[in-house]
């Protein structure tokens, strides 16, 4: 899209513009490596250097400031202002660079030493090792340490004046609760009568145990996790040499062990510093090689024990739990030993060990009561497939027993589901592809194979089925007298041993196919309804057999499965075919069936569910301007869930498995079906005159609404006359059009007026005007103009009109099947409300139509387009072509016509055209008589042919009736 | 610091005559402003769909690929896509930049009346004579339609989009909106043909054009009527009305010639613009300004609440000339 001077302004550009690149400029070379410099923001050049110590760059080259040199502070005193002794800072021989985020003094808010806490920040640290390396005395900063003032950071000093001591946890003081505790201690105090050691711990106890009620106690000291961020690069656990550690061997062989922190990590890390302490010193560390001066041959690479860590979350508490990391010393080491807990035992006896962990009471639940009739004698029930048995039977045995045996494979556990029910329940979606092997295979290989494993199949489903007595029997029970007859037959059948399958198959063919089977169209019991693939193929498989396939069973299985499920279903489908065989006509004599099935069938159509409301009320509403809950009408309407989520709002019904208006079945030949559809003009033909208003979905014309919304009375009138009086009026108001409409559309003005005039004469019996629409489609959408003509013309219209409805046979079934793939022209049958917008054409378009326009334009109906304006179109107006549409459409045959007879050029016939328009009536009435009589020659060519008018409104119709027949 | 006093609100209309725009593409069929209110789609009945600047008047592009005249247009909202619809029964969807045919989507039985975008230009819908609504995937590949909406008993005239509603005005005489977060339908019925529907800028009202030759307000959520305005003649074309941009009038295009333009609340006529002799085809209202868009028979007009210097006029007028 081209730029817009007005949009300039809003622009918003980010990045830095490329230079203009201009044409004819020389291609710039390359800027070379070597000029390639880093500068900094104030143009000096930044150098790197010191890789290794991390240096920086400062000043000039390192020196002084500028180029020039050094600035140096100026010294001012007066009188007045003495200057003051100036301590230099370190801040002052620093530039903004070292005070920078990256300098060696960055400025940020950083906590104080008072409000720090605990941990040791990392500065100090490495200041501190720095000055240890560099003291005379190795370790001379752990005197240091210990002399230095006791500073305890503002949180402790706060938690002090709350009350809080050393050793204690932060938080309310709890009431300790000592049961579990008591209880350990009793046990002990049975088995111990003096303990030798441990004496510290066992007073604790006792401490505990003897606490008044109203004494409580600081909660548990709990330690801190350390959170301390991992900012090398080393493996997790690694620590490179230590300076402290190398420095601080040799002579403190004995030395108090002041670095020992608490955590369980850095003891393990300093592990070597325990057993290392007769080491001279030196540096030592991992992966740090060993001496040839030493002595002993260490383990230079560490090696961690996994039981330096914890293996369980919150595990096992140092102490009894009393103490936290401020624990005293004893606590917090391990026991090594469990014989020290066997103290408390007593003597262990020889060959035996304390358990490590306890062992597990048993909880023991008493066994049930059992209820006083409880006979100790089982019952078994028999079992019967629900799929084998009639409906009744299942029902009977429901309700006796409150369940079924074998519950449908639905019910079941994951393993009976196949996997199309699997596939269901997870919503995935269906495959695509060949799901078998057998898809991939030819054709002729395919019927090979089935042809080859159809006999083994036979054999091996042989066993496989029940005996039928059984099933046989289900059905005796269940009271079904037509089967007993059968059931003994089979018997006999059955004990001739032949192949069953194949024998109920036959059977199950000769029920279905028979006529009491034909007749009961609907099915009425669905054995696997709860499958509905499943029963899809069954009803296949009954459509089959009802025709008399012998193949039925084998067309209808899904030949995706696999062989065995084949098989299975091979064998519950003519067992169930068997069972829920249409019922014999001595039977079904005696009961009808019901009115509403929802069985398929092919004789309902579907309807919306939801019907509107009466059309009068409603426009009783309008015309009393009472909008609102009388015009409106709400509907559920599901979306596709794909234009739900291309709008962005979520599917108002998830899981519907439609989209539009729920439908429902109808009858379809129902009266209203009839009087509705009036899509084909040969539906409405015979019902319209009822004028019953259905709200059917089919596509009506507006017309036919308005229609049936019109006043009873006013049907009762004939509507063409009410037609023709509007299109009179419509005439003379004179619309838009009068003065602007023009285009290709001439002639045909005229033909409307001869059929209307002549409908006008055939009065009451006669259908309703969406037939003459249909049929008089090409003539009548164009504007009638002429409305004052006198009675001779009338005759001959009326002729012209009778003419062309005998002569057009073909012309008009081309219409048929035009106006059933199209909507119905409209007709208005209450033009008093529209009145002005009856017939009217488009006028053509402006510039070349294609050869299809006129086509178009017949089919079009509602409001309009206006007209393009006269000069446009006269400027542009192609030459016609008329040759293609000839044989199409009546309006052009006698436009045609008509051209030849006046032997004018058709850029004549185009401005005369146009001329006409905006003639008066008298003029119109000449082109009427001319074009009647040309149209009357169309069939010979010829003029003067008289049919009399007398052709009957009867004879019409019946003419008619017999075109729909052979169009249809 | 001092804030500028707010301007006095002066609901203007636009009665000035900026600019008349000579399509040269046979009569045209709508007119529409593009989604910032830049550029302005005319669709000729020479097959041909022209854009425009509205401020210079000069064409920018023409889009040729309809099989008969066009009648609707629409532009997304990032500028980058155009559709348009036509009476051979197919919209297309336009690369802008390139005027290429994107995506030409067949499948309406009859002359297709209007095309929208929804709000992402994510889906096309068109209503069309044949009495369905088509919503057509722009991000998918396939062509065939994601819904079809067939409620309606006659042709669809006319076709609104919202955040998450469809409003439709058939020629059935009733006005469908289809709300998709709700998954209801509701039908209002007006009793004549309709011709337009627009949503109110605010999403709470309705506004119809029937051929009636009255234009009605309803209320979007109970459909009742809150305002009628009637005087101007609407009996046999399909012709256009809107809102203005800030809800304060109402317009609707006339046969005699004029635009009407009435306030929404009073119902009172302010403004009788006349446009010219012929029938006010197609109108448009800018989405921010006070400028309003005219199509009668070949020309467009942009009309402006201020008068344009003159100058600038002459020029275009030049530039027409050459």
């Amino acid at each position: 899209m081209a730029s817009d001077s007005d949009s300039d302004g809003d622009f918003v550009t980010f990045g830095t513009p490329l230079e203009p690149l201009e044409e004819d400029e020389p291609l710039r070379k390359p800027v070379p490596l070597y000029e390639q410099t880093v500068k900094d923001e104030k143009g000096r050049y930044q150098r790197f250097h010191g890789a290794f110590t991390g240096g920086f760059s400062a000043g000039y080259f390192n020196t002084v400031g500028t180029k020039e040199g050094w600035t140096p502070a100026t010294f001012v005193s007066s009188r007045q202002q003495k200057a003051g002794r100036q301590n230099a800072r370190p801040e002052d021989f620093m530039d903004e660079e070292d005070l920078g985020d990256h300098g060696i003094a960055p400025r940020q808010i950083t906590t104080t030493a008072d409000f720090a806490s605990g941990r040791k920040d990392v500065i100090r640290d490495k200041a501190r090792a720095i000055t240890s390396l560099s003291a005379p005395i190795p370790g001379d900063t752990v005197l240091e340490d210990l002399v230095a003032p006791a500073r305890s950071s503002m949180g402790v000093e706060l938690l002090r004046k709350m009350g809080w001591k050393d050793g204690q946890g932060v938080g309310p003081r709890v009431k300790r609760r000592l049961c579990k505790q008591r209880a350990d201690s009793a046990t002990r105090a049975f088995g111990s009568a003096s303990p030798p050691n441990g004496s510290s711990e066992s007073q604790d106890e006792e401490d505990g145990e003897f606490v008044p009620e109203n004494v409580t106690f600081a909660p548990k000291d709990v330690t801190p996790i350390d959170f301390t961020p991992k900012v090398d690069l080393h493996g997790l656990g690694y620590r490179g040499l230590n300076p402290l550690a190398a420095l601080r061997g040799g002579p403190g062989t004995g030395h108090i062990n002041l670095f020992t922190m608490d955590s369980d990590r850095t003891n393990s890390l300093f592990g070597e510093d325990r057993k290392g302490q007769r080491r001279r010193g030196g540096v030592a560390g991992q992966g740090f090689g060993v001496g040839a001066m030493e002595d002993d041959d260490e383990d230079i690479y560490h090696r961690d024990i996994m039981s330096n860590y914890d293996t369980v979350l919150g595990g096992e508490e140092p102490g009894n739990g009393l103490y936290g990391w401020t624990a005293p010393q004893q606590y917090n080491r391990k026991k090594k030993d469990h014989s020290k807990d066997a103290a408390y035992l007593g003597k262990i006896l020889e060959g035996f060990t304390l358990a490590s962990d306890k062992l597990e009471t048993k909880t023991i639940f008493p066994p049930p009561n059992l209820p006083r009739d409880f006979r100790p004698v089982h019952y078994f029930r028999p079992v019967v497939d629900l799929s084998s048995v009639s409906p009744m039977v299942a029902q009977a045995l429901q309700t006796s027993r409150g369940h079924m045996a074998q519950e449908e494979p639905s019910k079941g556990g994951r393993h009976q589901l196949d996997s199309a029910q699997r596939r269901e329940l997870l919503g995935e979606a269906t495959l695509q592809g060949p799901s078998s092997v057998f898809d991939l295979l030819k054709v002729e290989d395919r019927e090979r194979l089935s042809s080859l494993r159809r006999p083994s199949s036979d054999t091996s489903s042989g066993p496989r089925q029940p005996t039928p007595g059984e099933a046989r029997a289900a059905v005796v029970a269940a009271g079904v007298a037509a089967a007993a007859a059968r059931a003994s037959a089979q018997k006999a059948l059955s004990s001739r041993f032949a192949p069953h399958a194949e024998q109920q198959q036959q059977e199950a063919l000769s029920v279905w196919s028979g006529p009491t089977a034909q007749a009961q169209t609907g099915q009425t019991f669905k054995p696997f309804e709860r499958t509905p693939h499943k029963q899809a193929r069954y009803d296949l498989y009954i459509d089959q057999l009802k025709q008399g396939d012998r193949d039925a069973l084998e067309l209808s299985l899904d030949p995706t499965m696999t062989e065995w499920e084949r098989g299975r279903e091979r064998d519950e489908f003519v067992r169930a075919a068997l069972l829920y065989k249409p019922s014999s006509s001595s039977l079904s004599c005696r009961f009808t069936r019901g009115k509403q099935d929802d069985g398929v069938e092919a004789d309902t159509v579907e309807v919306t569910r939801d019907q509107e409301n009466d059309v009068d009320d409603k426009q009783a509403a309008v015309k009393m301007k009472m909008f609102g809950k009388l015009t409106r009408d709400t509907f559920e309407w599901h979306p596709d869930n794909l234009l739900c989520k291309r709008f962005n709002v979520p599917d108002p019904y998830p899981g519907s498995g439609f989209v539009g208006m729920p439908k429902v079945k109808r009858d379809k030949f129902s009266v209203f079906n009839f009087l509705t559809v009036s899509e084909s003009p040969t539906a409405s033909a015979s019902p319209a005159p009822q004028g019953v208003k259905p709200s059917e979905p089919g596509k009506r014309s507006r017309w036919d609404v308005s229609g049936q919304a019109g006043d009873k009375e006013r049907k009762e009138k004939d509507p063409v006359s009410e037609f023709l009086s509007v299109a009179r009026i419509e005439a003379s108001g004179s619309g838009p059009e009068a003065s602007t409409t023009d285009g290709p559309t001439t002639d045909p003005t005229v033909e409307p007026d001869t059929e209307q005039k002549e409908e006008e004469e055939e009065e009451e019996s006669r259908p309703s005007m969406d037939l003459f629409k249909a049929i008089f489609a090409s003539s009548s959408d164009e504007k009638s103009s002429s409305s004052s003509e006198g009675e001779s013309e009338e005759e001959e219209e009326k002729e012209e009109g009778v003419r062309s409805k005998a002569g057009t046979g073909p012309q008009i079934s081309n219409q048929l099947n035009v106006n059933t793939t199209q909507p119905a022209p409209p007709v208005s049958t209450t033009p008093s409300q529209h009145p002005d917008i009856l017939f009217k054409t488009p006028s053509g378009p402006a510039a070349a139509p294609p050869p299809r326009d006129q086509e178009m334009e017949e089919e079009e109906f509602g409001p309009r387009l206006p007209p393009p304006s006269s000069t446009l179109t006269a400027e542009r107006r192609p030459s016609p072509t008329p040759s293609a549409k000839d044989d199409k459409h009546k309006k052009k045959c006698k436009e045609k016509h008509k051209a030849k007879k006046h032997g004018k050029h058709k850029k004549d016939k185009k401005q005369k055209k146009k001329h006409k328009r905006h003639k008066h009536k008298g003029k119109q009435k000449k082109t009427k008589k001319e074009e009647s009589s040309d149209s009357s020659s169309e069939g010979s060519d010829g003029n003067g042919q008289e049919e009399g008018g007398g052709v009957s409104t009867e004879e019409l119709l019946r003419r008619l009736k017999s075109i729909r027949v052979t169009v249809l | 610091m001092s804030f500028p006093q707010p301007k006095p609100e002066v609901p203007q209309l636009p009665q000035n005559l900026l600019r008349t725009i000579d399509c040269q593409q046979g009569a045209v069929r709508a007119v529409r402003f593009n989604a910032d209110g830049n550029y302005l789609l005319s669709c000729g009945s020479d097959k041909s769909l022209k854009l425009w600047s509205v401020s210079r008047g000069t064409l920018l592009k023409t889009y040729s690929g309809h099989g008969y005249e066009v009648l609707d247009a629409d532009g997304s909202y990032d500028n980058s896509q155009l559709c348009s619809c036509s009476s051979d029964k197919t919209v297309i969807l336009w690369d802008v930049a390139t005027g290429q045919v994107t995506r030409k989507l067949r499948g309406h039985a009859g002359k297709v009346n209007c095309v929208q975008f929804n709000e992402e230009a994510t889906v096309i819908l068109s209503g069309s004579i044949d009495g369905t609504v088509r919503c057509w995937d722009t991000r998918s590949r396939k062509f065939d339609p994601i819904q079809i909406l067939d409620e309606a008993q006659d042709g669809v005239s006319s076709l609104k989009v919202s955040e998450h509603e469809l409003l439709t005005g058939s020629v059935d005489g009733r006005v469908r909106r289809y709300d998709l977060r709700m998954g209801q339908l509701h039908v209002d019925f007006i009793n004549s043909p309709i011709t337009c529907v627009c949503f109110s800028a605010d999403g709470q009202c309705t506004l119809t054009s029937s051929l009636d030759s009255t234009v009605r307000l309803l209320d979007k959520s109970t459909g009742e009527m809150l305002g009628e305005y009637t005087g101007h003649k609407m009996k046999g074309y399909k012709l256009d009305c809107c809102l203005s941009s800030k809800d304060t009038h109402v317009l609707s295009c006339s046969e005699d010639g004029h635009v009407y333009c009435w306030d929404l609340v009073e119902g009172s006529l302010m403004l009788k613009l006349p446009v010219g002799k012929a029938v006010v085809q197609s109108l448009s209202f800018h989405p921010s300004e006070t400028r309003l868009l005219t199509a009668m028979e070949g020309r467009v007009q942009v009309w402006g609440a201020e008068p344009e210097e003159t100058e600038e006029e002459v020029v275009v007028v030049q530039q027409e000339k050459a």
